[in-house]
């Protein structure tokens, strides 16, 4: 060999090679990246939806932003308050005294007085609508004076100005209520009426009703006189309360009896007294909540309670119930905020401590040690982003809040929540609705139960099918029909889901609605039937049995099958007048009391079911297929009917395969969204009645989503629905495919 | 074995034929679905026979005049107890839905009669029917055509040919019209709102740019102009338009006026031999594909909705194959066998069992909100706070899709990978050939089909899934095409109607169920053929190559 002469070649051929072995490399890196990044994609997926789900269950904070010493005069603040936007707040003294000031820095932004004659003097002071901003004062002279403070935006082209008002809605008048000093009042009020009830020296209530009349002309709104009750009382009163629909009145006395009057015809109708607190404990403060339904009360040894009226049974329609309490701290509560948005609270104890907790929820948010002694003081800006306290210094000071998602905690996901308006605690969805002052509702226990449920029905419709198909189809059938059935099934599975549920929502609910009696005798004499066929050609002489061979059976039954599914629906009718008076949807009400949707789980259970059939049948198929022949011919050899091999060797074999299918059938069931969303009603309802509609989890998504704001704690759950639904179907897939693995491992050894 | 010997239940015959049984129920179940969906939606486009009958509806007699649209038996008893004032002494009625149309006189579309109410049915040869642009269809009878609303004399035999005509002419007209509104007019708003954001931009920048802004405003003052121009020639269209209207009578005796310019069909379908019926059906479905919808959805064709799911599927298909393939090339040529290929195994059998809404889900929240929401902020900040990608739109979706998709890509490709003989590769790495030459030349040529039906597979799947389409951008009006003449042509950003939204908006989100019912029926028929064509297709395919393997290892 001449190794020169092949140096110069083999440095042509070594730089080639170079260039190849790095194209080669290259290749390699592209396609390991390539399929590594299918686990990034399902990582990706579940780390997304985590990051968006987990502020959900985090913690709420506060920062301290500022403080600075009280703007205005050094008279007492009868009321605090910031605009929406959370740069001005407001104080009224109880001088009378007027001040809108910076909350940063306590900056005056504009002062003013409210228009009181010289000789008199305000002696309370009373919120009518916080979200308005119309407040009032009573006074010394038994007259009540309504204003109402406001804030105009202005955009230039840097910078939004805020321009502060107050304004006077019923006029700068002062309505004469009284002739004695008003010490305790409460106004309620909406768009039609206002009420006035007031106390006079401790012996009597009084209750004012006025009419509101707007003027065509200009926005002007006047209130007209209307009837006066009144009712003795010889208790010192802590607080009085009227609701913003005039429909109730209460009245606490300072040993923690709470009297309830009917106020709906006008008139002080006492309908019940209630003892609010323990004995030796003596309530301190009384406020609604947001919505004017809840009662809050705070008492002597620090706690509060929230209260509301129940709707019962008994002699009474309604009565007082303690829904829930807290613990604020250990000193005497002294004043309490709520959020004009969501159902929140702010409570101050006699030590100095500020607490934060949502009502719904049941959360505690937090708590801060904020002053050394009471804060009487204290208001929360619209969005509930920032408040403000006053304390004994005089000094304000002003946090920053970081509470977004307060209305989620795993009892208000996942448990019972006791409701305003619900006669009990329940498991709820109702995410949304017109008015502001909802109090929205998150269980998830209803969808979770709803998407069970579909996926139970539809299984228990799509398992036998698909089951008993797939063992006919992989070890009797003829291998010529085996290779047409295959496909259509394939093609079964191929159908979008769309059409799936547009059929059965329009087609065959309003079917089976009208065909009930045909439907469930088709369930009934199906299996009568094929198995009466079946005796029947048993029977006949073996000429005309030839003339099906072996493995053929499916295609000669579909004649017989189509047969009785006519016969049923031809003789629906016929068996519901006969046994059912008719009409079997009345007939059910009336004596089972049964009640009937027309899109129920039925529907679902044939639809869904229709579309789990295939994915079912086609892995079973599949494991019962790849049942090693050489036991099957073992078992046949040794004498067994093919029956007895299927029973005793295959199924045997192959029920971890089968078993596999039934979960990812499962999981397909419990993911599919487009035939739960037509064919159901949507109405998240916990029954599990076959002839219920029910909402899942998928559906809810695709209704709710697309109209929740982004970031909202709406938009969070939602993304916790999908999570859930992830995780479920993960687990069922993960535990069918070890399954399957392990089968496979299991039949290439044998 | 001789199994007769043993008797009818030990030896399992029943048991046996009750699994033969599911067998043959599911097939049926698949072939009657099919069929189902093939007579109604093909019905809805042949013409259909309009009966004058006189109806007796429970005392008063009236005449109508309509299409049966559903005629079914319903158990007296119930008819008798729904307080309607029925008394039917039978045990079963014959009930009909007719479709009475001319919903601006008679406020409904639909009334319910039953058989034993028809007094007297006939097939008025004169009777005709009006596709209208709104208020649905008009059934009535032609009395006579004013032009400038005044009667041209025309014998009343030759009324229907003189209409004939007219219609012709005023078709061309509204082609005219929409071809200014639609392309023209479009254009030009599109170029104003262009120059708009180019405004909006330099201000942002803070760029004092005199001669950009001249620039700009001479642009907007020409294509104002412009726009006077095709204002005034739209404005004589319409004049022209609206020229000739027709005087109708109405089952009842009523008279109408009906301007030519809101019929979009004429037709006297009792008149019309078997032949012309035939080709009223194809023109029918042809409108169906080709045309815009009508009527929020429940008139007209379903072309833009065909156009957006093409659409998507294309951008899928691009986005997906690549990755599909390169991961099943990993798990079947490069991977060794272990911890990591069975964590990739899983994962994809992971990726085709997630929800597809859960897709929908991430797609909203990753790609739209926030890779949307950030290439809107450094991008198009000119737009904000309209958001330009941080809405949903085709983009988004078609990469949603892409990623629910990709495991049947895998899948596909890996089997035929799988099916190609170790001999074909060791082979090549004999001859001297690298990994990536013996895989570029010779395992995917091979393993091409594969992918192909994949890819098939995929597109099949992408085209009939509605669920996560609904969060990233499927809408049930799309006011223009992803694609149109304005550059830069292809609008990946813009919303797009899709088949099976489509179908689930009309049939369960408009305000007329009943008469959008036939349209669902033939949308549904059209996606459902479009699916089953690409599976047959995808099994052909699959079922040639396992041949063309066999032989090849023989």
């Amino acid at each position: 060999m001449n190794s020169t002469n092949l140096s110069h070649v083999s440095s042509f051929n070594q730089r080639r090679w170079k260039i190849r072995k790095a194209v080669d490399t290259v290749a390699r890196r592209i396609v390991q990246f390539g399929g590594i990044s299918v686990i990034a994609a399902i990582a990706l997926i579940f780390i997304f939806l985590l990051s968006v789900i987990y502020p959900l269950f985090g913690s709420s904070s506060v920062e301290h932003a500022s403080e600075y010493s009280v703007p205005g005069d050094r008279t007492d603040t009868l009321y605090l308050a910031i605009e929406e936007q959370a740069e001005v707040a407001f104080r009224v003294t109880q001088s009378g005294q007027l001040v809108f000031f910076n909350v940063e820095n306590g900056d005056i932004v504009s002062e003013g007085n409210l228009p009181i004659p010289q000789d008199d003097q305000i002696t309370s002071f009373e919120v009518v609508d916080e979200h308005f901003g119309i407040l009032s004062v009573g006074l010394q002279s038994g007259g009540i004076l309504f204003f109402q403070h406001q804030y105009k935006l202005e955009f230039t082209e840097t910078q939004r100005i805020i321009h502060p008002q107050v304004i006077y809605p019923y006029g700068e008048e002062i309505f004469q209520v009284s002739n004695q000093p008003l010490l305790e009042y409460a106004v309620g009020e909406n768009e039609e009426s206002l009420t006035i009830l007031f106390s006079i020296a401790n012996e009597r209530i009084i209750l004012q009703s006025f009419a509101k009349e707007s003027s065509f002309l200009d926005e002007t709104v006047t209130l007209e006189l209307g009837e006066r009750a009144e009712h003795p009382v010889v208790d010192p009163i802590l607080g009085l309360l009227v609701d913003p629909e005039q429909e109730w009145a209460y009245i606490l006395n300072r040993d923690g009896n709470l009297s309830v009057f009917d106020i709906r015809q006008q008139s002080l109708d006492l309908r019940e007294k209630v003892q609010v607190t323990e004995t030796e404990v003596k309530p301190t403060v009384i406020e609604f909540l947001t919505g004017g339904i809840s009662l809050l009360i705070g008492d002597t040894q620090g706690r509060l309670a929230q209260w509301f009226q129940v709707r019962s049974e008994g002699e009474l329609p309604f009565r007082l119930t303690k829904i829930r309490e807290t613990q604020i701290d250990n000193s005497p509560v002294v004043s309490l905020v709520t959020e004009q948005l969501r159902k929140g609270v702010i409570a101050t104890s006699q030590a100095g401590v500020i607490k934060m907790l949502y009502t719904t929820s049941e959360r505690d948010l937090l708590s801060l040690s904020a002053s050394d002694g009471a804060i009487h003081n204290l208001a929360v800006a619209p969005r509930a982003d920032i408040f403000i306290a006053q304390d004994r210094h005089s000094t304000i000071k002003a946090w920053n809040i970081d509470n977004h998602h307060p209305e989620s905690s795993a009892k208000s996901l996942w448990g019972k929540v006791w409701y305003e308006d619900y006669i009990e605690p329940d498991y709820v969805w109702q995410s949304s609705s017109a008015s502001s002052d909802f109090e929205p509702k998150f269980s998830l226990v209803p969808l979770t139960f709803g998407t069970l449920k579909a996926a139970f029905y539809a299984m228990l419709f799509a398992m036998p099918l698909a089951i008993c198909g797939a063992i006919f189809t992989a070890y009797f059938m003829a291998p010529s029909m085996r290779r047409i059935v295959k496909p259509s099934i394939e093609i079964m599975e191929a159908l979008p889901t769309v059409i799936l549920g547009f059929l059965a929502g329009l087609w065959l609910a309003p079917f089976v609605e009208k065909h009930l009696p045909g439907v469930f005798s088709i369930f009934i004499l199906m299996p009568i039937g094929i198995v009466l066929f079946s005796l029947l050609w048993w029977k006949m002489p073996t000429r005309i049995r030839h003339l099906i061979p072996e493995g053929w059976q499916a295609a000669a039954l579909t004649v017989p099958v189509i047969i009785i599914v006519i016969v049923c629906i031809q003789v629906s009718p016929y068996l519901e007048n006969w046994l059912f008076d008719g009409n079997i949807r009345i007939w059910m009400s009336e004596e089972l009391g049964i009640g009937f949707d027309q899109r129920n789980a039925l529907i679902i259970g044939i639809a869904m079911g229709f579309a789990v059939i295939p994915t079912i049948f086609s892995i079973a198929e599949d494991a019962i297929f790849s049942v090693p022949k050489h036991l099957t011919a073992g078992s046949l050899a040794l004498g067994a009917t093919p029956w007895q091999t299927l029973l005793r060797v295959v199924l045997l074999s192959a029920s971890p395969g089968i078993f596999s299918a039934v979960m990812i059938g499962f999981g397909r069931a419990v993911g599919e969204t487009m035939i739960v969303l037509m064919a159901t009603g949507n109405t998240p309802v916990m029954d599990f009645s076959i002839f219920q509609g029910m909402r899942t989890l998928s559906a809810n998504i695709a209704v709710e989503l697309p109209e929740s704001a982004v970031n909202s704690t709406h938009y969070r759950i939602l993304f916790l629905a999908a999570f859930v639904l992830f995780i479920f179907t993960f687990f069922f897939n993960t535990v069918a495919e070890i399954v399957r693995q392990r089968l496979r491992k299991k039949y290439s050894n044998l | 074995m001789n199994t007769e010997k043993l008797g009818f239940i030990k030896s399992g015959t029943p048991w046996v034929w009750l699994n033969a049984g599911a067998v043959s129920i599911s097939m049926i179940m698949v072939i009657g679905l099919v069929v189902l969906i093939a007579v109604r939606g093909l019905g809805h486009f042949w013409p259909k026979t309009i009966w004058e009958i006189d109806y007796n509806d429970r005392g008063n007699l009236i005449l109508l005049l309509g299409e049966r649209s559903i005629v079914e038996t319903v158990s007296a008893k119930q008819l008798n107890a729904s307080g309607a004032g029925y008394q039917f002494e039978d045990e079963f009625v014959e009930r009909t839905l007719l479709k009475i149309g001319n919903r601006d006189i008679y406020g409904v579309d639909f009334k319910l009669i039953t058989k034993p109410g028809e007094v007297e049915v006939r097939k008025p040869k004169d009777a005709i029917l009006f596709e209208r642009t709104q208020w649905g269809n008009f059934y009535g009878y032609l009395e006579s055509i004013e032009e400038s609303e005044t009667q041209i004399p025309v014998a009343a035999d030759k009324l229907w040919q003189e209409l004939q005509t007219r219609m012709s002419r005023v078709d061309e007209l509204r082609d005219q019209i929409h071809q200014i509104e639609k392309f023209d007019i479009g254009r030009i708003n599109y170029q104003l709102e262009k120059l708009r954001l180019q405004k909006r931009k330099l201000e942002l920048e803070g760029i004092n740019d005199k001669q950009a802004e001249t620039d700009i405003s001479q642009g907007r003052d020409q294509l104002n102009q412009d726009y006077e121009v095709l204002k005034n020639e739209l404005d004589q269209l319409y004049v022209s338009i609206a020229r000739d209207r027709v005087l109708m009578r109405v089952a009842n005796g009523q008279q109408k006026y009906i301007r030519l310019a809101d019929v979009v069909k004429a037709s006297k379908p009792n008149a019309m031999g078997f032949g012309t019926k035939l080709m009223h059906y194809f023109v029918n479905l042809k409108d169906f594909l080709t045309d815009d919808p009508r009527e929020a959805n429940t008139e007209g064709g379903i072309f833009p909705a065909i156009f957006g799911t093409v659409m998507m599927v294309l951008l899928m298909s691009v986005i997906v194959t690549p990755f599909g393939v390169v991961a099943a090339i990993y798990l079947r040529e490069y991977a060794k066998q272990g911890f990591v290929t069975r964590l990739v195994r899983i994962s994809v059998n992971n990726l085709a069992g997630v929800p597809s809404i859960v897709y929908g889900v991430f797609g909203l929240g990753f790609f739209v909100y926030f890779v949307g929401g950030n290439i809107d902020q450094l991008f198009f900040p000119e737009a904000l706070p309209s958001p330009t990608f941080g809405s949903g739109g085709l983009l988004w979706a078609s990469l949603t899709l892409a990623l629910l998709t990709v495991p049947v890509v895998i899948v596909a490709t890996e089997e035929g990978l799988a099916r190609i003989p170790s001999a074909v590769r060791e082979g090549s790495l004999a001859l001297g050939a690298t990994k990536a030459e013996t895989l570029w030349r010779t395992v995917i040529p091979m393993a091409s089909p594969a992918m192909m039906t994949g890819l098939i597979l995929a597109v099949a799947r992408a085209a009939g899934e509605v669920a996560p389409l609904m969060l990233v951008g499927a809408v049930k009006l799309a006011p223009s095409l992803p694609v149109d003449l304005n550059a830069p042509f292809i609008h990946l950003e813009r919303k797009f109607m899709h088949l099976g939204f489509h179908i689930y908006d009309v049939g369960f989100q408009s305000p007329n169920v009943e008469a959008a019912r036939p349209l669902v029926y033939a949308t549904a028929l059209i996606l459902v053929a479009v699916i089953i064509l690409l599976n047959l297709s995808a099994i052909y395919i699959r079922n040639h190559l396992r041949e063309k393997y066999r032989m090849l290892e023989q």
